[in-house]
């Protein structure tokens, strides 16, 4: 393929849920056209992204230049292993929770559906964005859009409840990206002159190891989307949204997108050769095992089942932080993978979830007297499981077994074999 | 030929055609006229700065008299960014000055209004245009006086004590002014700014010079409600008709701000400001204080004019802020921030106008539900809000960026953790209108209240001109950037 085509083709993925979007909002008063739009976005991206990742495979080097907005800092992108494997996990996981929302929300009689699918479609574009980020700078816009375009979608009952786990959501996520991120990645612009993600760092040589480790610390607290403990609060806030924003949001794009800018952070503005050498990094470490531990321990004890599975993602993400923060190649590449592991995971329990929910099991304890649904629903969620991939079917199985299970023993101890 | 006397024409033009108003009594025709008068000034700040950027400084001898006999008016790429600011603002303003008077005003009112209007831009105008200290004062009183008239045509009858407030602490401030300009006269034996500046250089420490300025400092921090010389601002704007608060919100202040720059860099010099006595101290903390404390006290405010009257004065406190650090990183975040924050506020009070019209009242208790009823303006907000808050591809997000870089080049870590916390307030109260606006069912049943529907073409087409300019200049800073930078460069000499 040619270079300028492959050019567009990233561009559209970023394009094409924005216009998607336009299109969602003109086709609102006609349900199954809007729906129409949505499916045929999705569907566009994954073969879009899959191109990408076959043109980069056979060695084609991509990327594309939008605009300089300050001088030396532009809005650009460009294709890297990382955010190819982001974007391939969102971009195939987007059309089938199109699908199950239809369902879903149809079922529920949810309100303003128009305004659902639109801010699913911003949402979209941001992980775009933020899976091909040439810089620090491109990559803080789309963390923001995705931030502001999944408000209204965690609000969207407009119930008083809702109301407050928005205030939750969005006051964490911004303040941490504002305080701290944005002064990290000011700082780094400052120090190093580049925002420019490259492999081995952007810091030069002689830089103080106090002023990094300050701004290692700014970064890993700034990414407020990694929920990292004491920043955590916003996950579980954020439940009160329809299950499929829950499923695809807040258990992959959303967070997904804060541990991958983590590990962007460390390979390619840190490097890890820097970061090993850095007092913060093992500091951040315990923190991280920290989060690991005590999100698994809150989880246990968490009857909404949403919210269990919530506590779980914090857990989870701690992994991928730690993988990251590990500074060797082969904690990046376990980080990586437990990205699309996870992903694919806990979608499918979000999807159980979401299906009990309908028969009108909302807490745990619920669950465990209604057998026969449930024996169902597990039986579903493990069939998707395998269904997408071998190795990533156990592991959704595991998970299944560790939180839904009402065997009250399976669960601790599966949690014990993790931690 | 008319190209040479751009400098007077654009004073004059105003100056002369709002008398003429009392010729018009028809309301429309006087809009109509002033409108072409503003767009005529916005038309001649266009070509001013083309000419500054092309051939440099003008200097043009008001009446053939030379300086520094005659007054001068003088032009660098600073009068000429500001003069663009005013009259482009005062142009788009006017543009829904008519509809939105109509509710406001009476009819046979709507001349004076008119006439006080164009007085008011004639009046900023000639402060920036003049390079006479003297011909300043003279200017700023005619703006002064024009704009407690504009305030006390609010519809309430707490219009009338607002304008008088401004009006008894607008004259302290301009008699300070007055006596810092007699001072620096006194010393000097000269009202020309650049005989001024080459004269005070060669005075020894002398203390006359320190009483000039140290009396001007305080009038100008008045003028332009600088922390905790405030207290006229917010009544003044909240109690003001809607377009007059766009237009003072958008263009008085930064006016003031113009003549601090203006005075304490060309006349007193950088090097007097950042070495003598604790100028450049005080204005910061100030400054910090003034962008914490309005920013909290705007949390709890329940008419959103006023609400956003405090943030004005928290982002005054920004753009001094920038001013304090006595670099030329600060002085380019000033300017910056001197364009984007007329952009923002601008937009804000215009659809505070759209919502006036159709509501009545801009109480937070009457937002409730308009989020469906009037979406666009409402969008409006939403945009003007974020612009406030600072995020990305919006005018908020450059300014901020080049005041925290410019911070930062000084090792000031703390006060950029300061300003972040300030982002955070306007976070919270940009919140309030938001959640009231899109989360709160409304206050009244709206099949009883049809009246309350999306504002007329002619209040949002102003409106999303702004919203546009907000988004355009936070993506491509071009102007914005490459004119503060030459200015910047004016005064400290080098590129940085």
């Amino acid at each position: 393929m040619t270079g300028s085509l492959l050019e567009t083709m990233l561009s559209l993925t970023i394009v094409i849920p924005m216009l998607a979007t336009l299109g969602i909002i003109v086709t609102g008063s006609n349900p199954n056209l809007r729906e129409i739009v949505s499916l045929l976005a999705s569907l566009l991206v994954l073969i879009l992204v899959v191109n990408i990742y076959q043109a980069y495979d056979q060695g084609e080097s991509i990327s594309v230049f939008w605009l300089e907005v300050i001088p030396g800092i532009t809005l650009s992108f460009r294709a890297e292993p990382l955010g190819i494997l982001f974007s391939l996990v969102s971009g195939f996981l987007w059309p089938i929770t199109t699908l199950y929302s239809i369902g879903y929300m149809r079922a529920h009689h949810e309100k303003n559906q128009t305004r659902f699918y639109a801010c699913f479609a911003v949402a979209i574009a941001g992980v775009m964005g933020v899976a091909f980020a040439e810089n620090l700078f491109t990559l803080f816009i789309f963390y923001e859009i995705l931030t502001l375009s999944t408000y209204p979608l965690v609000t969207h009952s407009g119930t008083e409840k809702a109301k407050q786990g928005g205030r939750v959501y969005l006051g964490i996520l911004l303040s941490t990206s504002i305080a701290f991120l944005l002064v990290a990645i000011i700082g780094t612009w400052q120090i190093s002159g580049t925002l420019d993600f490259s492999s081995g760092g952007v810091f030069p040589e002689n830089t103080s190891t106090s002023i990094l480790s300050i701004l290692l610390v700014l970064f890993v607290f700034g990414i407020g989307k990694a929920a990292m403990m004491p920043f955590h609060r916003w996950l579980p806030a954020a439940m009160v949204a329809p299950t499929p924003v829950s499923a695809l949001l807040h258990a992959v794009a959303v967070v997904k997108a804060g541990v991958f800018t983590v590990l962007k952070v460390v390979v390619y503005i840190f490097g890890i050769d820097l970061l090993q050498t850095l007092p913060a990094t093992q500091w951040l470490l315990y923190l991280a095992g920290a989060t690991v531990l005590l999100a698994s321990l809150v989880a246990m004890r968490q009857d909404n089942l949403k919210a269990r599975l919530a506590y779980s993602t914090v857990s989870q993400l701690g992994y991928i932080t730690i993988g990251a923060l590990l500074a060797v190649s082969a904690g990046i590449i376990g980080g990586a993978m437990h990205i699309a592991m996870h992903a694919f995971g806990k979608i499918t329990l979000f999807f159980c979830a979401g299906a009990l929910l309908f028969v009108g099991q909302r807490q745990y304890h619920r669950v465990t007297t209604n057998r026969r649904q449930l024996e169902q629903v597990v039986l579903a969620g493990g069939h998707t499981g395998r269904r997408s991939n071998a190795v990533n079917g156990c592991f959704a199985n595991k998970l299944f077994a560790q939180y839904c299970l009402p065997d009250a023993n399976t669960g601790p101890r599966v949690l014990f074999r993790q931690g | 030929m008319l190209a040479t006397h751009l400098p007077v024409l654009q004073v004059i033009i105003p100056l002369l055609a709002a008398p003429l108003c009392v010729l018009l009594q028809h309301p429309r025709m006087v809009w109509y006229f002033a409108l072409l008068v503003s767009a005529a000034a916005f038309v001649t700040s266009v070509l001013l700065l083309q000419q500054v950027l092309e051939t440099g400084e003008i200097s043009y001898a008001l009446g053939g008299w030379a300086a520094p006999w005659g007054i001068e008016y003088f032009i660098d790429s600073l009068n000429a960014y500001l003069l663009l600011i005013v009259t482009s603002i005062s142009t788009i303003v006017l543009l829904a000055a008519q509809t939105s008077l109509a509710k406001e005003l009476p009819d046979d009112r709507h001349t004076f209004f008119y006439i006080a209007y164009l007085l008011c831009l004639a009046g900023l105008l000639g402060i920036v245009a003049t390079g006479d200290a003297f011909n300043v004062f003279v200017f700023l009183e005619i703006s002064s006086l024009s704009s407690y008239a504009l305030i006390a045509l609010g519809k309430s009858r707490k219009a009338l004590i607002a304008s008088y407030q401004y009006l008894i602490m607008g004259t302290i401030g301009a008699t300070f002014i007055l006596i810092g300009i007699g001072l620096m006269y006194m010393a000097t034996g000269t009202l020309n700014m650049q005989d001024l500046a080459l004269r005070l250089a060669d005075i020894p420490e002398s203390r006359t010079v320190y009483a000039a300025f140290a009396f001007f400092i305080v009038g100008v921090c008045i003028k332009l409600a600088l922390f905790p010389l405030h207290q006229w601002l917010p009544n003044a704007y909240a109690y003001a008709p809607s377009v007059v608060t766009a237009f003072l919100a958008a263009t008085a202040t930064k006016v003031a701000i113009y003549v601090l720059i203006r005075f304490m860099f060309t006349i007193f010099g950088v090097d007097f400001f950042t070495t003598t006595g604790p100028w450049q101290n005080m204005l910061l903390v100030l400054a910090l204080f003034g962008i914490l404390t309005a920013s909290t006290v705007a949390i709890y405010q329940n008419n959103v004019k006023r609400l956003f009257a405090y943030s004005s004065v928290a982002q005054i406190g920004y753009m001094i802020l920038g001013f304090s650090i006595g670099t030329a990183g600060g002085l380019i975040a000033t300017l910056l921030h001197l364009f984007n924050h007329a952009l923002m506020k601008g937009a804000l009070f215009m659809a505070l106008a759209a919502v006036t019209y159709r509501v009545g009242s801009v109480e937070l208790e009457s937002f409730r539900g308009l989020g469906k009823r009037m979406p666009w303006t409402m969008a409006s907000i939403v945009a003007g809000g974020l612009s406030l808050i600072g995020v990305p591809l919006t005018v908020g997000f450059i300014s901020k960026w080049y005041l925290i870089v410019a911070l930062l080049e000084k090792g000031w870590w703390f006060v950029v953790g300061l300003i972040l916390l300030g982002s955070l307030l306007a976070v919270i109260y940009v919140w309030r209108i938001l959640e009231a606006a899109y989360f709160s069912p409304p206050e009244n049943n709206p099949d009883e209240t049809p009246e309350i529907r999306e504002a007329p073409l002619s209040i949002l087409l102003p409106v999303w001109i702004l919203v546009f300019a907000n988004l355009y200049f936070g993506i491509d800073t071009r102007l914005t950037v490459d004119v503060s930078r030459l200015i910047a460069q004016g005064f400290f000499g080098v590129s940085p």
